[in-house]
């Protein structure tokens, strides 16, 4: 009898346990469901993932940007551009007439390559002086140069001597000379460092600025500052400012580990370095200050930073070559800070490369930061409405 | 109410009309007052009856759905910057940093406002709440009643021309409740006008003025002698006898609209004298017990005022 008890007693428990456990799991679903944001990222984050790898990123780059530098204008020169572009790793975006501006498109990471006719080379030809043909490439990134740079001889070699109606490919009458400039040894290293710094800087400097809106909401001291005399603006200037140092001085721990340990060179200028890196921190606060003003706690101001986080890695050519990327791809990769502050940092360490050849990434850093402030401070509710 | 004329500088709030709903549900509803400067304006009525919304809208934290009204002359709905500059808030909940010492928190509010000399007039802050020596400790570590000094130091820091306090000593031990009555006399004395909200009757009592809200409706209005008068209610004190079987016996009786037991006594109200005394009538022989017509308590007109306004709005 008592056993009897006993074993329904026990069975009364067990029970107990799963109704208890099952309270528990509708009250986690309930509250899941609830939480549109949280429930939305369950499906991004897998389908962008799994998009971005399978569709965005590729190792082995082809139409790749190249500039020409064109000093003879020659049949057999243009003949010899056209089998390039033939082999499907070249794409000429730029013709240019003189060495100057041909750096420069090389130095601000405009082009990845840029192919050199050189004067006299027709007549070299002929001649049988077998004059060279020079291919300068950007290896700062060795993925992306690499496969381009490994495959120049052979194929190149042969398209050539198919187009030019040469009768032995081994050995045709120039010769084809590859340079592989910035990071001559390809090392991955000289090129996973500069960019280590934007990544780390964009992960940092999103979470201490996109928690700090929710987390006056959260702990209820919002109404109190709400209804004292401070402006939308003058809010974000005070919670963006103190951690503008704060990424300055991991900025400089980052640079200061790669040049030490890593033996990273710095080329360009330290000053334009720390300007342009102070740039992007405010950018990043600026977005991750805009993500707390739209979101409504802190767990989904977490997951937003990670929604942001993921193509910055994936698109911004920190990881992958850029260059790679499909142009839907490479069109969101430039709404991203990381992007333009990875090509920067790279410029300036490896290619000793000036504010004049990063015009254009500095101004989309700007824009970028101009656009996300912009917003926040139109997001930011002034009342409790 | 006989303030007729009252000239508009005297007043601090005067508002008509005021309407608020969250998601449908109207929380404060065609809400009219008038608040004359250097009153404290008692503001009573059960939870969720829409006491904070209403101080909210009036301190531009929220916009009313229709309605308007000046707070200190300015426009609540335009000037919400120059009433905020002029007006000092304390919320309900605790909302100063927990993970700032006293000292920091004052000086942040300082600062906010423009003060010139934030630390001095913090240190001076804390020298009047009587936080001396607890500066440096976190809020978060305070217990209730000095976090309520604190905040209320904080919100009269900028020296503001009117106080809004949210149910303020709430969860207030006694003694600590009489000491903040005492600043809230105090500060008004000086000339600021004070509108607090509060559950409490002993409050209610020494406020200048009152107000009773009820499911976003204002009620009644006045001070506290004419808000009793106008409930027209009549009141009997019973003592002696079983008062629970008496009060269980008059309940639903006609004239009977409230009976409800003070400690010993038992009071009975009712808005309808004549009803009221035919139904005690029989009660009024039994020996034991012993009836004296006395002045409804303002506990007395308030229950009585929630439970009609329950029935017309509910």
């Amino acid at each position: 009898m008592s056993a009897a008890h006993d074993h329904s007693g026990g069975r009364e428990m067990s029970f107990g346990f799963w109704r208890r456990s099952y309270a528990m799991l509708v009250k986690e679903f309930i509250q899941l469901r609830r939480d549109r944001v949280s429930f939305a990222m369950i499906v991004m984050i897998p389908v962008m993932q799994l998009l971005l790898f399978g569709y965005a990123i590729n190792t082995t780059p082809r139409h790749l940007p190249t500039a020409v530098l064109l000093q003879e204008d020659s049949d057999l020169a243009r003949s010899i551009l056209k089998a390039l572009e033939n082999t499907a790793y070249f794409r000429f975006t730029q013709e240019v007439h003189d060495v100057d501006t041909f750096d420069n498109l090389l130095k601000s990471g405009t082009v990845l390559f840029g192919v050199e006719i050189p004067r006299g080379f027709e007549r070299g030809v002929r001649r049988g002086d077998r004059p060279a043909l020079l291919v300068a490439a950007d290896a700062t990134d060795p993925v992306a140069a690499g496969s381009a740079l490994s495959a120049l001889g052979p194929i190149v070699q042969t398209a050539l001597s198919h187009d030019l109606h040469i009768g032995d490919p081994s050995d045709p009458p120039f010769e084809i000379r590859a340079h592989a400039r910035y990071n001559p040894a390809a090392s991955s290293r000289l090129n996973i460092v500069p960019g280590l710094v934007g990544t780390i800087l964009t992960m940092t400097m999103l979470i201490f600025t996109a928690l700090s809106v929710t987390r006056e909401i959260e702990r209820g001291t919002m109404e109190s500052l709400l209804s004292m005399p401070i402006t939308p603006v003058e809010v974000m200037i005070g919670k963006i400012l103190p951690y503008v140092l704060v990424g300055f001085i991991q900025a400089a721990l980052i640079i200061g580990i790669g040049v030490l340990l890593f033996g990273v060179p710095i080329e360009g200028s330290l000053t334009l370095l720390a300007l342009l890196s102070t740039l992007f921190i405010t950018t990043n606060l600026a977005v991750g200050y805009t993500f707390s003003t739209i979101v409504q706690n802190q767990l989904q101001a977490m997951q937003m930073s990670m929604m942001f986080f993921l193509p910055s890695i994936l698109l911004s050519g920190f990881m992958f070559p850029f260059a790679g990327m499909p142009v839907w791809a490479q069109r969101i990769g430039e709404c991203l800070p990381l992007t333009h502050y990875v090509r920067i940092v790279r410029a300036i360490m490896l290619k000793g490369a000036t504010l004049q050849n990063l015009k254009y990434d500095t101004l989309a850093l700007v824009a970028l930061m101009l656009v996300a402030m912009a917003i926040a401070v139109t997001r930011f509710r002034r009342t409790l409405d | 109410m006989s303030q007729t004329a009252i000239n508009a500088a005297d007043i601090a709030i005067e508002v008509s009309g005021l309407s608020k709903s969250f998601n449908g549900r109207e929380v404060v509803h065609d809400l009219s007052m008038t608040v004359r400067r250097g009153m404290i304006y008692g503001f009573l009525g059960p939870n969720g009856s829409g006491k904070t919304t209403t101080i909210r809208m009036l301190c531009g934290l929220l916009t009313p759905d229709s309605g308007e009204g000046t707070c200190l002359g300015y426009d609540i709905r335009r000037d919400a910057d120059k009433i905020k500059r002029r007006v000092g808030y304390m919320t309900q909940r605790f909302s100063l940093y927990q993970d700032l010492s006293v000292r920091e928190n004052l000086e942040f509010v300082a600062r906010l406002y423009g003060m010139r000399g934030a630390p001095r007039a913090a240190r001076a802050m804390i020298e009047r709440i009587g936080l001396n020596g607890r500066e440096e400790q976190l809020a978060g570590e305070l217990s209730g009643g000095w976090k309520q000094r604190l905040a209320l130091g904080a919100c009269t820091l900028p020296n503001p021309q009117l106080l809004l306090l949210d149910e303020p000593t709430a969860g207030v031990d006694p003694k600590a409740r009489r000491e903040f009555w005492n600043e809230i006399h105090a500060l008004a004395a000086e000339g600021l006008t004070v509108l607090v909200s509060t559950h409490y009757m002993d409050e209610a009592e020494r406020c200048h003025e009152i107000a009773y809200i009820a499911y976003g409706h204002l009620l009644a209005h006045g001070t506290v002698d004419e808000v009793i008068a106008q409930s027209a209610l009549t009141t009997y004190t019973v003592t002696g006898g079983d008062l629970n079987r008496l009060s269980a016996e008059l309940a639903d009786k006609p004239g009977i609209d409230m009976a409800a037991p003070f400690g010993t006594s038992l009071h009975v109200s009712g808005r309808d004298k004549a009803a009221l005394e035919q139904t005690i009538a029989a009660f009024r022989s039994r020996s034991d017990l012993h009836w004296q017509q006395s002045e409804p308590s303002l506990e007395d007109v308030f229950i009585e005022l929630m439970s009609r306004s329950k029935d017309n709005f509910q």
